[in-house]
């Protein structure tokens, strides 16, 4: 599984997990828990709106400077002792990985959760090699363990279960006995987990930010897992996306602030750890081996393109957690591992359009997303650009619209024409219209109408009302 | 601007929109009757057609430019442009926007932008009145609509006109953030997604007990409302300028 998780089509997606009715309830029951946390942490740190521009602006100056901070970073992570390898493609990432576990002879790996793992499809590659993974994270493990169920939310990865369907997963898997309260299931995952970081061979960890000026890579979590994953086996590789850098701590402080609040509407979560390197003489644990992978997988074709902000984003998911169409059709719909709206963005720049043309669409552009990110990446206008892009320079869209959007053209900028075709509209409309409404209506109102009325036309227009108001004879 | 209270009237240009235009007549009969007993005199340039923001937002920006070009044409005279519509108000405030690399259009569009109120925001900003002296008798709800709340940023406005129409007592709307699934051609090229929306929001108006829906914005009430009459409840949907022009 890579980036992509399935080969169903979006319409199809959509329509069968839109049956799903538990997981849209579990979707908006999340949506609204996280919502409110979010908008409650922030208005208890006060000056939201600066810290959002404070963040974006932190953002588009490692942007607009990546290659210094790259060079920086690589630089002082060596300087510790660490390896460093740049991957263009996700085989390349793939490949350097897939030697060093080789070269130390790595059976069993544990891993932290890290969705650009996901995104080159790492774990595949590792157990076609005969590696055992194992996903550290209560929710990757679940998913896991229910035979690679994809993720459906980029934080909450197992948000389209719930506690009955997991306790079936680890009865089935682990052979567990007890009941679904979420205490004995964690309790159980963490005993079993325990296990596994003691005897593993090598770690794996994405990474939330790297601080280029201390060569440190940083991870946030609540649940500690990432902690056991870079302290006890004997080499460590992290993997990050190239644009994740920040320049020193101080901006690490301001971005972190933004994520913890963000995602899930915490201060700080239990765990954030920033590792520099290999176990330095006279550290008490930490691996004896590090690699850090830094991978482009498309990322620097965005860069200085009119996409360029999407690169911005902390992966939060606040964007998906307050999508109304995210709320509807789930996380798989978009057969992404990154869904809602910055999936939406994101996806097709990374997969292209043969794929995830329909994903910009996706959206009313209603633009809660927008006004959730932390670091204001102005998603609705990113997804308003891919249409555009996907109509005027690919020549993607069907022709019927095109053709329809080129008569509205001609229709909405010249008066004869609307005049003539709004004065005519509630003649033509007349036969499909009873009590002022349409109910079955004909070509481009078909699809309206199978769902809602529409209105009949006015059959005197506000303008004709008009004229005779302004010349005194005014109806009643 | 020329508000002369008391000497003359304040001359208010309407951008009534082509939904209210064709099938909203009503919404914007009581537009003007608010805004001249309001004090203002109103001049509708019957140049004026759809803002074109449906092939905009489907991604046809060229195609919607002339649309846009002969809107700014026809409010160039125009001291203040009204329009009750959030999403059309933003709108022509994204013109300059678009025509951002155009020397001759920008500046035009610029100064468009500059006039172009909602309505709401209108009688509470310029006008100054909180009151406008309505009355409906009745428990109403509000959908706050997506671009005027988010995009225009005008947030407070219908909600202190309406909390002074008298007899109207007001139930919050559960989840009134959430878009209503309208979208422009949204609500046709995803059809099956949007009347998943469109009916959370009905069932949370239904929720509330309250006779009447109310909102600011056309598209989002034809949206709304069409889903109301099909699925035949009882509550009405009112366009805000209705609501305050009810005596």
């Amino acid at each position: 599984m890579a980036m992509k998780i399935g080969e169903g089509k979006f319409k199809d997606n959509v329509n069968e997990n839109m049956q799903d009715t538990f997981m849209r309830g579990a979707v908006a029951g999340a949506q609204e828990r996280l919502r409110t946390r979010r908008l409650d942490a922030a208005e208890e740190l006060g000056n939201w709106e600066e810290w959002r521009s404070h963040g974006e602006e932190i953002r588009k100056h490692v942007l607009d400077n990546l290659d210094y901070y790259l060079h920086e970073l690589a630089e002082n992570v060596q300087k510790r002792g660490g390896h460093v390898y740049f991957a263009e493609t996700a085989d390349e990432a793939n490949a350097y990985v897939r030697e060093v576990v080789n070269s130390k002879n790595g059976k069993k790996i544990v891993k932290s959760k890290s969705m650009v793992t996901e995104e080159i499809g790492l774990n595949q590659i590792l157990e076609e090699e005969g590696c055992e993974v194992i996903e550290t994270d209560l929710g990757e493990y679940i998913l896991q363990l229910d035979d690679h169920d994809p993720p459906s939310h980029i934080v909450a990865p197992a948000l389209h279960k719930n506690k009955e369907q997991i306790r079936d997963v680890f009865a089935e898997k682990l052979d567990y006995k007890l009941t679904s309260k979420p205490e004995e299931l964690a309790l159980h995952a963490r005993e079993k987990l325990r296990q596994e970081f003691l005897t593993a061979d090598i770690g794996i960890t994405g990474c939330n930010f790297a601080i280029s000026e201390s060569g440190s890579i940083s991870l946030v979590t609540n649940e500690g897992n990432a902690r056991l994953v870079s302290a006890l086996p004997k080499t460590q590789i992290t993997v990050m996306g190239m644009e994740r850098i920040v320049p020193t701590f101080e901006e690490f402080e301001v971005l972190v602030s933004l994520l913890t609040r963000s995602a899930v509407g915490q201060k700080l979560t239990s765990y954030i750890t920033a590792l520099s390197g290999p176990r330095q003489d006279g550290d008490a644990d930490g691996p004896e081996e590090f690699h850090l992978v830094i991978v482009d997988n498309g990322r620097s074709k965005i860069l200085g393109t009119e996409f360029q902000s999407v690169l911005q984003c902390i992966r939060c998911a606040a964007c998906i957690n307050v999508c109304p169409v995210y709320r509807h059709i789930g996380g798989h719909s978009y057969n992404s591992i990154y869904p809602g709206p910055i999936g939406a963005v994101l996806t097709p720049l990374l997969g292209g359009y043969d794929d995830f043309k329909e994903l910009p669409y996706a959206s009313t552009l209603c633009a809660a997303c927008t006004d959730a990110c932390p670091v204001k990446i102005p998603l609705h206008e990113l997804l308003h650009k891919h249409r555009q892009v996907i109509v005027e320079k690919e020549g993607r869209a069907p022709i019927s619209e095109k053709l329809a959007m080129k008569a509205f053209g001609l229709g909405a900028s010249s008066n004869p024409l609307y005049g003539a075709g709004s004065k005519m509209a509630s003649t033509v409309m007349k036969p499909f219209t009873k009590d002022g409404r349409i109910s079955n209506g004909p070509g481009p109102l078909k699809t309206w109408t199978e769902i809602r009325e529409f209105p009949a036309p006015n059959k005197e227009r506000f303008r004709d009302w008009f004229k005779e108001h302004e010349s005194g004879g005014v109806k009643k | 601007m020329t508000l002369l209270h008391g000497v003359g009237k304040l001359k208010v240009t309407l951008f009534i929109t082509c939904i209210v235009d064709m099938f909203q007549a009503d919404v914007g009969k009581a537009t003007v009757e608010l805004l001249e007993r309001l004090g203002c005199e109103i001049e509708f340039p019957m140049g004026q057609v759809c803002c074109g923001q449906p092939a905009y937002n489907s991604g046809y920006v060229e195609e919607s430019k002339d649309a846009m070009k002969k809107m700014i044409a026809t409010f160039e005279n125009a001291e203040v442009i009204v329009t009750p519509s959030g999403s059309c108000a933003t709108m022509f405030k994204e013109y300059q926007h678009i025509f951002h690399d155009d020397p001759i259009w920008r500046p035009r569009a610029e100064k468009l932008a500059s006039k172009t109120y909602e309505l709401t925001e209108f009688i509470l900003d310029v006008l100054k009145v909180e009151d406008v002296g309505a009355r409906l008798d009745g428990v109403a709800t509000y959908h706050p609509s997506c671009h005027m709340t988010r995009l225009l940023g005008v947030k407070d406005a219908p909600m202190r006109l309406l909390k002074n129409v008298e007899g109207l007592s007001f139930e919050p709307l559960p989840n009134a953030h959430n878009c209503c699934g309208f979208g422009g051609t949204f609500s046709v090229k995803m059809g099956n997604i949007s009347e998943q929306m469109v009916d959370e929001k009905v069932d949370s108006a239904e929720m509330t007990g309250a006779d009447f829906l109310i909102g600011a914005d056309g598209g989002c009430l034809m949206n709304i409302g069409g889903r109301i009459e099909r699925r035949g409840k009882p509550i009405r949907v009112m366009h805000i300028a209705e609501v305050l022009n009810s005596r």
